[in-house]
C-alpha cells in the first residue's frame, strides 16, 4: 500500500497521535500485578528442571535415566529419544534438545518434571551421561582454521565457488555491491584498511525465559510463555512435538524484555514432552545461568574494512569482509551485517562479502537491529580516520558522502526520502556538537542505519456498548505497542485514547502474525490497526444511514461522528459514536472491524550519535558523560515510546561497546553467565540519553512511521569508540572497550 | 537442613559445635544465598545470629569501636563515631553490593566470605582492625587479616565464629581511605582494592602508615614496603610515585574474566596512591 497522499504535509491535523498519554501496562507492572512467564500456576502442576552439557563440544554416546525416573516426587524424564525425526526444523530440535553431539556448554541434554523443583534438581543428579569430549573452537576466527574441530561433518559452504570439497564451519557465504572496487581505490587518493573484532553480548532482557505448558495424549494442548511471538513458537512447537497447530493454543505473557532474544523456542517443546509424558501441566523457569549459556547472544564477529577516499573527502570505493560466528547451527546475522554496512553512504564502488559461521557457543539469536552494529563498528571507525586524514569535520565529511533519496544503496534498492542528511544536519547544529569539552575528554559521531520490517499481521477491534474500543492484535508488546496502536485507533475513530484497551491475544483468536521483530510493529500491526478502524467506523456509518434512511456511501466519519454528506449534508444531527454503539443492537447487531496484511513498505531509520567520553588516563576506564541520539522516526506516534526506544538502544549499544562480553575459557566454558561479571550498564553509568525525534514520514504508513526500535543500537559502538580516539588518541580495533585494553593502548601509545 | 536463629551466643555456639555436617553462620545472607542458590555449597545447618541483641550493636571501647558480627552496612554507615573516625572503613563496607543490598550486608560476613576482592577487608587491614573469635573453647582475639588464608577458606575453626569486629582508637590528624576498581560505578566486585590508613605530623609528614590490597593475590595484602614509603615523608608526588611502585611490586595478581596481570599490577599502584591522597587530606582536616 502507498498512503503518499496521507502523509504529505499538512495532510491533516492529529488530535491523539504525537500526545504522551498514560502507558496502558505501567500501573501492573510497578504494582507487580502484570503476569510474567513465571507468574501462572496450574493444579496439579510439575516442575521442569534441564540438565546441560557441561562439555562445550562432545559426542553424547548414552544417556541412563533410569535412576533419575525412580526418584521421589519425579513423573517424567524426556531426552530426545522422546522426540520423533523427521523435522520441519531440525535446528531448532537440536538445539532445544541435544541429538548426536552436545555443541555447546549448556547445550540441553535431558530434562525432568517433578512434584518440586528440589525433587527435580536432586533427581537430575541421577541421570547418567555417557560423553566422548571432543575438541572444540568459540572464536569466529579460529573456527576457520585448517586445523579447527568441525562442528558439523555435512557442512559445506553455499555460495562459495569452488565448493569445498571437505566440511567446514562455513555454512554460507554472502556477497553485495555494485560498481567495481579495484577501480574505486586506483581512484583514491588516501587508503584506509583495518581489522576489527567484537565479543558476543546478550540481549539482557530481565526476564528469564519461563513457559506453563499442558500437552495431553489427545494431541491438544495450551502453553503460556512468554515470547515475542506466540504464532512462531505454536509453528515451531507444532513441527517439534508432531501435534496440528490449531490443538496448541499459545498465549503470550506479559515480557520482561526481548530485544529480539524471544524470537524462538528453547523450553516450550521441553515442558510440552514432558508435560505430554506425565499428563500434567509442567512449568519451566530458567535461571539466569541458564540464559546466559543456553538462549541467545548475539554474532560475535571479525570484520577487515578498507576504504578509499579523494583528498576532497569523497569516498571512491569501500570494501567489508564480515565473519560472524551464530553458535553451532547456522544463521548468523553475517547477512544483514553485509547488507547495512555500507547503507550510509552513496557510493559508486562497493562490496561486502560475509561469511556465516558455526562455533561451540549456544546458537545466536536475534539482537536489536541484527548483525548491524558490528558492521557499523567497522566502517564507522575507519570514516571517523578518514575524515580526520583528509581535515574535514566528520560531520561535513559524512554529508559529502551520505546517502540521499535517490542512491543506490550497497545492498540494492535504490532509497526514496530518507533522513540521515537531517539527522547530520541537526546534529551538527545541536548545542551538544559545540559545547567545550573537560580534561581526558573526547567527542565522537557515528550514523547508523537499519532496515526495518513489515510482514504479516491481523487486528481485531469491537466496539462495545458502552462506546469503548477493545483492540487485540497479536503481535506481543515489548517497546510500546498497546500504547501506539491504541493511539491510532483513537486517531481513526475519534474516541479517547483512554476509551481504547488493547490486548495481546492469543493463537486461536486472530490470523497469523509474525513475530515482533523488525521494528515491525508500529508500522504493520499500525496500518492493520488503522484499516480495522476504518473498517468499524464504515459499518458505523452504515448503522447511521440505516436510521436516517440514506444510502451508505451519503455518510462519513469525522471526528467520532458519523455525518451526512453530499447532498445530504446537515440533514441530520451527526450521530456519536456512543450513540451508535448504544444502538447497535436493533441495527444489525455487533460492531467490529479487523483487517489482515502482510506490509510491505516499512520505511528505512537512519541515525546519528553523538557521545562525549571521559578517559582516566592511569587505568583506562572510559565513562560516557554526554550523549545525544538524532533519529528519523517518519511520524513519532507516542514520542515518549519513541525517545524510550532511542534511549534503549544507545544504551545498550554503550554496554556492548564498553564492557559487556561472552568470556570462555580454554574448553570452551563460559566463565561469566551472571550479571555480576556480565555487565550491563546500570543507571549510575549513564548520563541521561538526549533523544532528539525527526520526522521524515514514511509513505508506506498511513501516517508515515517508520520502525525506530533497531537504528538505535547501530552507532554507538563506533560512537564510542570515535569519542576514545578523540579522548586519548587511541584507536580502538576490539569491542569490548574494556579498561585493561584501553590501558594496554594508552601505555602502547606513549 | 536446619534453619536456626538463637537468641544468645552460647545457643549459636552450642548448635555450631554440635553439627557434624556442614554448618554456616547467616548475618546478612548475602553472600551465603547466592552461594545456596548457585548450588555452591548445600549446609546442613544454617544458624541465624540476627536474634542475638549483642551482635547487633556498636559500642564504644577504649576510644575505639566495636562492630558486632550482625551489624548491616546500613546501620554502620548512620554511625556517626564510626564514620568520623574510620571512615575509609565505613566507604568500604558501603561499597558491597548496593542500596538493598546495604540494608542486609555485614562487615564481618564480608571478612569472613574470605573473598581476596572483599571490599570492606583492605580498609580494615590497614585499620590493623581485631576479630574476636568465639566458639567452643575460649574466646581469642585475631588480627583481621589472619581471618581468610584464601579464597573462600578462614582460620576458623569447626563451632568457631566471629562475633565481633574492633576498630581501635586512633591519635589525632588520622585518617584513612579505602577505593576500588570496577569498570561500571556500583554493583560490581573489585578488580584491584587498595586502603590506606596514616597518621601525619603538624608538619604534614606521615609518622605512621598502613598499606593494603585487595584482589590481587590469594589473600588482601598488607604491603609494609609501601607504607614505608609513606612514613617519615610529606604525601607529596615524589612519596605517591614510591608508593604506587611499591604497591605494583607487591602485587601478585593473576589474569582472569576481571582482569589481567598487567593492569591489576598498575592499578594497584594508582589506587594506593589515590586513597593515599585522599586519607591525607582527611587527616588534614580537609573534606
Amino acid at each position: 500500500m502507498n498512503y503518499q497522499s496521507e502523509v504529505s504535509p499538512d495532510a491533516r491535523k492529529f488530535k491523539s497521535i504525537g500526545t504522551r498519554p498514560l502507558r496502558p501496562d505501567g500501573l501492573d507492572k510497578v504494582t507487580g500485578k502484570a503476569r510474567f512467564g513465571a507468574d501462572v500456576s496450574a493444579p496439579g502442576m510439575l516442575h521442569g528442571v534441564i540438565l546441560r552439557s557441561p562439555h562445550a563440544h562432545a559426542l553424547i554416546k548414552s544417556i541412563d535415566t533410569s535412576k533419575a525416573e525412580a526418584a521421589e516426587g519425579v513423573h517424567a524424564v524426556v531426552t530426545r529419544a522422546d522426540f520423533g525425526s523427521d523435522f520441519d526444523n531440525p535446528d531448532v530440535m537440536d538445539n532445544v534438545m541435544a541429538g548426536k553431539k552436545a555443541l555447546y556448554d549448556g547445550h540441553t541434554v535431558a530434562a525432568i518434571a517433578a512434584s518440586s523443583e528440589a525433587a527435580a534438581r536432586k533427581a537430575l543428579k541421577l541421570i547418567k551421561v555417557e560423553y566422548e569430549v571432543l575438541k572444540g573452537v568459540t572464536d569466529v576466527d579460529a573456527a576457520l582454521a585448517p586445523d579447527a574441530p568441525i562442528l558439523h561433518e555435512d557442512m559445506v559452504p553455499d555460495g562459495v565457488d569452488p565448493a569445498p570439497t571437505k566440511p567446514t564451519n562455513i555454512a554460507h557465504r554472502h556477497e553485495f555491491g555494485h560498481g567495481d572496487v579495484d577501480k574505486g581505490f586506483k581512484e583514491a587518493d588516501i587508503i584506509i584498511e583495518r581489522s576489527f573484532k567484537t565479543e558476543a553480548a546478550h540481549q539482557g532482557y530481565i526476564e528469564p525465559h519461563a513457559c506453563l505448558a499442558t500437552l495431553g495424549s489427545d494431541g491438544r494442548g495450551e502453553l503460556w510463555c512468554c515470547t515475542q511471538g506466540h504464532y512462531y513458537v505454536r509453528e515451531l512447537c507444532a513441527d517439534l512435538l508432531k501435534i496440528e497447530e490449531s490443538q496448541l493454543r499459545v498465549t503470550a505473557s506479559e515480557i520482561g524484555g526481548g530485544f529480539g532474544g524471544k524470537t524462538t523456542v528453547f523450553i516450550e517443546p521441553v515442558a510440552l514432552a514432558l508435560s505430554k509424558k506425565s499428563n500434567r501441566p509442567v512449568k519451566i523457569v530458567m535461571s539466569r545461568n541458564e540464559v546466559f549459556r543456553a538462549s541467545g547472544p548475539t554474532a560475535s564477529s571479525s570484520v577487515d574494512v578498507k576504504i578509499g577516499v579523494k583528498k576532497d573527502g569523497r569516498i571512491t570505493a569501500g570494501f567489508a569482509n564480515l565473519r560472524y560466528q551464530g553458535g553451532a547451527y547456522p544463521g548468523s546475522p553475517v547477512e544483514f551485517g553485509a547488507m547495512s554496512a555500507f547503507a550510509c553512504y552513496d557510493l559508486e564502488n562497493v562490496k561486502t562479502v560475509g561469511y556465516d559461521i558455526v562455533t561451540n557457543r549456544p546458537k545466536q539469536v536475534a539482537y536489536r537491529a541484527p548483525g548491524a552494529p558490528m558492521a557499523a563498528f567497522a566502517i564507522e571507525s575507519v570514516v571517523d580516520e578518514l575524515a580526520k586524514k583528509v581535515g574535514m569535520d566528520p560531520i561535513e565529511f559524512r554529508l559529502k558522502n551520505a546517502s540521499s533519496a535517490g542512491s543506490k544503496s550497497s545492498y540494492g534498492p535504490t532509497f526514496s526520502d530518507i533522513g540521515l542528511a537531517l539527522t547530520l544536519e541537526t546534529a551538527k547544529n545541536h548545542p551538544h556538537y559545540s559545547a567545550p569539552l573537560g580534561p581526558n575528554q573526547g567527542r565522537g559521531v557515528a550514523c547508523g542505519f537499519w532496515f526495518n520490517f513489515g510482514g504479516q499481521t491481523s487486528v481485531s477491534l469491537a466496539v462495545n456498548a458502552d462506546g469503548t474500543v477493545g483492540l487485540s492484535v497479536g503481535t506481543p508488546d515489548i517497546g510500546g505497542s498497546r500504547a501506539s496502536l491504541s493511539l491510532m485507533v483513537a486517531e481513526e475513530m475519534g474516541v479517547e485514547y483512554e476509551k481504547v484497551r488493547a490486548i495481546i491475544a492469543d493463537t486461536a483468536s486472530l490470523g497469523y502474525n509474525d513475530v515482533t521483530d523488525g521494528s515491525r510493529v508500529t508500522f504493520a500491526s499500525g496500518i492493520a490497526a488503522i484499516e480495522a478502524s476504518r473498517n468499524a467506523c464504515k459499518v458505523m456509518c452504515a448503522r447511521a444511514a440505516k436510521t436516517w434512511g440514506i444510502p451508505e456511501d451519503a455518510v462519513v466519519w469525522e471526528d467520532g461522528h458519523a455525518k451526512p454528506a453530499g447532498s445530504n449534508a446537515g440533514d441530520f444531527k451527526p450521530m456519536s459514536l456512543v450513540e451508535i454503539a448504544a444502538n447497535a443492537s436493533s441495527t444489525g447487531g455487533p460492531i467490529a472491524g479487523h483487517h489482515e496484511i502482510n506490509a510491505d513498505g516499512a520505511g528505512v531509520s537512519f541515525s546519528t550519535h553523538l557521545a562525549d567520553v571521559e578517559v582516566d588516563p592511569e587505568t583506562g576506564r572510559a565513562e560516557v558523560v554526554r550523549y545525544t541520539v538524532f533519529q528519523d522516526a517518519g511520524k513519532a506516534i507516542h514520542p515518549s515510546y519513541v525517545e524510550g526506544q532511542f534511549q534503549g538502544g544507545a544504551v545498550q549499544g554503550i554496554g556492548w561497546a564498553l564492557n559487556e562480553e561472552y568470556i570462555y575459557d580454554n574448553e570452551g566454558r563460559l566463565q561469566n553467565p551472571g550479571f555480576l561479571d556480565y555487565r550491563i550498564p546500570v543507571a549510575s553509568d549513564l548520563p541521561m540519553i538526549d533523544a532528539v525525534i525527526l520526522e521524515v514520514p514514511n509513505p508506506g504508513h498511513p501516517y508515515g512511521v517508520r520502525g525506530v526500535g533497531e537504528t538505535s543500537i547501530v552507532p554507538p559502538l563506533a560512537t564510542v569508540a570515535n569519542a576514545l580516539a578523540a579522548a586519548a588518541g587511541i584507536r580502538m580495533t576490539d569491542i569490548p572497550m574494556s579498561p585493561p585494553k584501553v590501558l594496554k593502548a594508552i601505555d602502547e601509545a606513549k | 537442613m536446619r534453619y536456626e536463629a538463637p537468641e544468645t551466643i552460647d545457643a549459636a555456639v552450642t548448635l555450631l559445635a554440635g553439627e557434624k555436617g556442614v554448618a554456616r553462620v547467616l548475618a546478612g545472607g548475602t553472600d551465603l544465598i547466592i552461594q545456596m542458590s548457585g548450588d555452591m555449597i548445600e549446609p546442613d545447618l544454617i544458624v541465624d545470629i540476627k536474634r542475638i541483641p549483642l551482635l547487633k550493636q556498636i559500642s564504644e571501647e577504649d576510644g575505639g569501636f566495636r562492630i558486632g558480627a550482625a551489624v548491616s552496612g546500613a546501620e554502620l554507615g548512620e554511625h556517626a563515631g564510626v564514620c568520623a573516625l574510620w571512615p575509609g572503613v565505613v566507604e568500604g563496607v558501603e561499597l558491597i553490593g548496593s542500596t538493598q543490598v546495604q540494608g542486609r550486608a555485614t562487615l564481618v560476613g564480608n571478612l569472613c566470605n574470605a573473598s581476596p576482592a572483599a571490599d570492606s577487608v583492605p580498609a580494615l587491614v590497614a585499620a590493623n582492625a581485631v576479630a574476636r573469635v568465639i566458639g567452643p573453647k575460649a574466646s581469642r582475639d585475631v588480627p583481621v587479616s589472619e581471618i581468610a588464608t584464601g579464597p573462600g577458606k578462614t582460620s576458623l575453626a569447626a563451632g568457631e565464629f566471629v562475633e565481633s569486629v574492633f576498630l581501635p582508637a586512633r591519635p589525632d590528624r588520622s585518617s584513612d581511605a579505602y577505593l576500588r576498581f570496577i569498570p561500571r560505578t556500583e554493583m560490581d566486585i573489585a578488580v584491584v582494592g587498595a586502603g590506606v590508613s596514616l597518621t601525619l605530623d603538624e608538619n604534614d609528614v606521615c609518622t605512621d602508615a598502613r598499606v593494603s590490597l585487595g584482589a590481587v593475590a590469594a589473600r588482601v595484602l598488607l604491603v609494609e614496603e609501601a607504607a614505608k614509603a609513606l612514613i617519615g615523608n610529606k604525601i607529596d608526588d615524589k612519596t605517591l610515585d614510591n608508593l604506587a611502585a611499591a604497591a605494583s611490586a607487591a602485587a601478585t595478581p593473576i589474569n582472569d574474566k576481571r582482569g589481567t596481570v598487567e593492569f591489576r599490577t598498575k592499578v594497584s599502584g594508582v589506587l594506593a596512591k589515590r586513597a593515599a591522597t585522599i586519607a591525607a587530606d582527611r587527616a588534614k582536616g580537609k573534606k
